[in-house]
């Protein structure tokens, strides 16, 4: 075991820096990702090292980006690409849906769009609008994409090596709550990744209910497990990592063993990953359940302005209370 | 055949930092003041324009000069309150002063600005309280003015969008036959605003197509401030805007974008002709963002103090000022005045966005439809009951 203590933003920058070495075809692109290393500072210092071919900080167009992603990924390289805020995606959500997605079936497996396409998400951070947004559902909706998201540095490490490794388009989603905190990262090379980029992981083992979540909302539904604990309660945490696909054995193991579900995001309940859970869960534990899957989620309105976000985004209190109404059914 | 290629391909005129100075907008940019504010002969360049200029009395400089103080003190508060916790973010202005200034006064009542996040100065000139513009900015609405009261939309920060918007909007003008009238209450036009980074974006683009094609009423403003974040010039394209506009079908315009009197005579001869029914015109005011992109911006890590200070040289407001003092357009008197003035708006903005109310949690909820909806509905009833249950709970 090689261990280091890093933040989840160096995790991300760490895994990118491997994957440039471990590849000379792996080349980075968007807006200020070059000398300012992105505004997050998750490139930094890969221009510096890599030079501005592999390092390429392109004009302000997302759709431009992703579209001449395509282009190098047909020639043989395998564009990561940056999009600077969640809800400045859709300019280039054409070339995802229309493109990328369907490239590998329309050339009859001909042609791999080896691109990952990274996506700092999520709110809590009192941002302007657009700067806040979870918008995987639509993605995770389309057929062709892989999309998966991390919620430690550990993982953002190794997944993200794996996601460039893989030969079909991967949305990876950072929650940008998130970049700073620290945990401590085998990056022990010959070990490799410890769980591979579609598997979900029971980050925390319990009887009673199980809280099925992802990204920024891990660390929530872990502090919500710590609360319950002291009422008595047990809680099982599954963190997805994968949105799509799903790691189904995984989530069903564990809401079979606890009977209740509840299923926590921050992006919009309706028709968001908790309804695809919810449905999943009924249809393959029926005779498990002792209460239906609950959702906690934000509202079903646009992300509301950050004076109001501390309330729109689940909290503690509201996965505690849905944890309350399962178990009180 | 000759062995000349039909089609030459052209030198690149914007390039890297070093290999051409980027602090110099060329003979083609229409320029009425230098630096000390030294009025400049008549050229090729700002000849078109001259008439506009002779026409403005010592009154009209005075109003201007106002303006551009007035709005690097909103300014300057704006970026005060972010830096004391009051706002989470300011997109500062400062170093535009005099682009955004020239603009606005050129708009007439009925014309409309599309404006993008930065142009808090042209929002002054068509009569937004300042007080409005601060609650994206502390986050208790995502615009939250009538953008119909002034004729100023709503900013918008997707880069982009809003300029399909504007040519939308300039094309109902025209179908409400308010162009070329002749009637000067009633003839409107378009003022849609991006910066250098904009231009590249594809509903740029696709607005300028747009408006070539119907010969809209609109006038594209674009702030070439050098940077688009950490991004100069050289990365967003090979020529500049103001000479691509022939390629979409209509004329464009370098205006030196620090010089309030060259920028209004461009706004205002562009503006004429849109009204007039000549169609669309681009305007690139070559100006300089002073400061960060914003206050969550640390420009040091891309672009060097040297260039900030040969811009510091080209201020705005020195210039006006120079002139004026120059032509004995304003006494002492009168400058100590609109500073006065300027502490007082200060103030204004600064108490008024201190009392600014958290929202009613409920109301997030609001306007989210026209028509209620019942996922909405059944939420908010939701949301309230369960806030009500904390009640006496200790929480
Ligand atoms: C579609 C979109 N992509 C990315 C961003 C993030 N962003 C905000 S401002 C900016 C740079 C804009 O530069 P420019 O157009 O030159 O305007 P300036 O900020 O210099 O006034 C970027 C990339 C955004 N707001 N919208
Ligand atoms: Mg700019």
């Amino acid at each position: 075991m090689t261990t280091q203590k890093l933040t989840l933003a160096k995790g991300l920058n760490s895994g990118l820096r491997a994957a440039m070495e471990a590849d000379p075809k792996v080349v980075l692109m968007g807006e200020d990702v070059g000398k300012l290393g992105g505004v997050f500072r998750i490139t930094e210092g890969l221009q510096k090292d890599f030079g501005e071919d592999r390092v390429i900080d392109t004009p302000l167009a997302e759709s431009g980006i992703v579209g001449t992603a395509i282009g190098l990924c047909l020639r043989g390289y395998r564009p990561v690409v940056e999009i600077q805020f969640d809800g400045f995606v859709y300019p280039a959500f054409d070339q995802i849906i229309s493109q990328v997605s369907k490239m590998h079936a329309r050339s009859l497996g001909a042609l791999r769009l080896p691109m990952v396409i990274r996506i700092p998400y999520g709110g809590g951070i009192g941002a302007v609008e657009h700067h806040s947004e979870s918008n995987e559902a639509y993605f995770a909706h389309t057929a062709g994409l892989r999309v998966v998201t991390c919620s430690d540095p550990g993982d953002a490490y190794w997944m993200m090596q794996q996601a460039i490794a893989s030969d079909d388009p991967v949305i990876f989603y950072e929650p940008k709550r998130r970049y700073h905190e620290r945990g401590e990262v085998d990056i022990d090379e010959t070990a490799g990744a410890p769980l591979g980029l579609h598997q979900a992981a029971v980050r925390r083992e319990g009887t009673d209910l199980t809280l099925v979540t992802y990204g920024p909302m891990v660390k929530t539904c872990l502090q919500a497990a710590e609360a319950a604990a002291a009422e008595g309660i047990s809680l099982t945490v599954v963190d997805l990592r994968s949105l799509s696909p799903l790691d189904r054995p995984t989530v069903l193991d564990a809401v079979k063993k606890t009977g209740r579900a509840v299923v926590v995001h921050e992006a919009s309940t309706f028709l968001g990953m908790g309804a695809e859970l919810a449905a999943l869960i009924q249809q393959e534990c029926f005779y498990h359940l002792e209460a239906p899957v609950l959702r906690v989620g934000g509202y079903n309105i646009p992300y509301p302005p950050s004076r109001f976000e501390e309330e729109f985004l689940p909290n503690l209190d509201r996965v505690m209370d849905a944890v309350d109404r399962s178990l009180a059914f | 055949m000759s062995d000349e290629p039909t089609v030459r391909h052209h030198e690149s005129v914007v390039t890297p930092a070093g290999e051409h100075d980027i602090t110099d907008g060329g003979p083609d940019m229409v320029q009425f003041l230098d630096a000390e504010g030294n009025r400049l002969e008549t050229n090729e360049s700002n000849a078109p324009y001259a008439e506009i200029v002779e026409a403005l009395t010592a009154e009209d400089g005075r109003a201007m000069y106002r303006d551009l103080v007035l709005v690097r003190r909103v300014d300057a508060e704006g970026h005060a309150l972010q830096r004391q916790g009051e706002l989470g973010l300011w997109p500062s202005l400062l170093g535009q002063e005099a682009a955004q200034v020239g603009a606005g006064r050129a708009m007439r009542p009925q014309d409309y600005a599309f404006p993008g996040y930065r142009e808090h100065g042209v929002a002054w000139c068509k009569g937004v309280p300042p007080e409005n513009l601060l609650g994206m900015f502390r986050g208790v609405n995502n615009g939250g003015w009538d953008s119909n009261e002034n004729n100023f939309h709503l900013y918008t920060i997707v880069i982009g969008n809003q300029m399909l918007h504007a040519t939308g909007y300039a094309m109902g003008i025209q179908r409400d036959g308010a162009v070329g009238t002749g009637d000067e209450s009633r003839d409107a036009a378009v003022m849609a605003f991006t910066g250098d980074g904009g231009t590249a974006q594809g509903d740029y683009n696709e607005a300028l197509v747009f408006a070539g094609v119907a010969n809209a009423p609109v006038v594209f403003f674009v702030q070439n401030n050098q940077w688009a974040i950490s991004e100069p010039n050289y990365k967003q394209f090979r020529i500049p805007p103001y000479l691509r506009a022939r390629g979409f079908g209509f004329p464009g315009v370098r205006v030196d974008g620090n010089d309030v009197l060259a920028s209004y005579a461009v706004s205002k001869a562009a503006m004429d002709a849109a009204r007039a029914g000549q169609g669309p015109t681009l305007i690139e005011a070559f100006t300089y963002r002073m400061g960060a992109h914003t206050t969550s911006d640390d420009p040091t890590k891309y672009r060097i103090a040297a260039e900030v200070d040969i811009w510091r040289e080209k201020d705005p407001i020195k210039r006006m000022r120079g002139f004026m003092e120059k032509n004995g357009h304003a006494d002492q008197e009168f400058f100590d005045a609109v500073d006065a003035e300027a502490d007082e708006i200060a103030a204004r903005i600064r108490k008024a966005c201190q009392e600014m109310p958290n929202p009613e949690l409920p109301t997030m909820f609001d306007n989210i439809y026209v028509d209620e909806h019942p996922v909405v509905a059944a939420e908010r009833d939701e949301f309230v009951a369960y806030h009500a249950s904390f009640e006496g709970a200790g929480h």
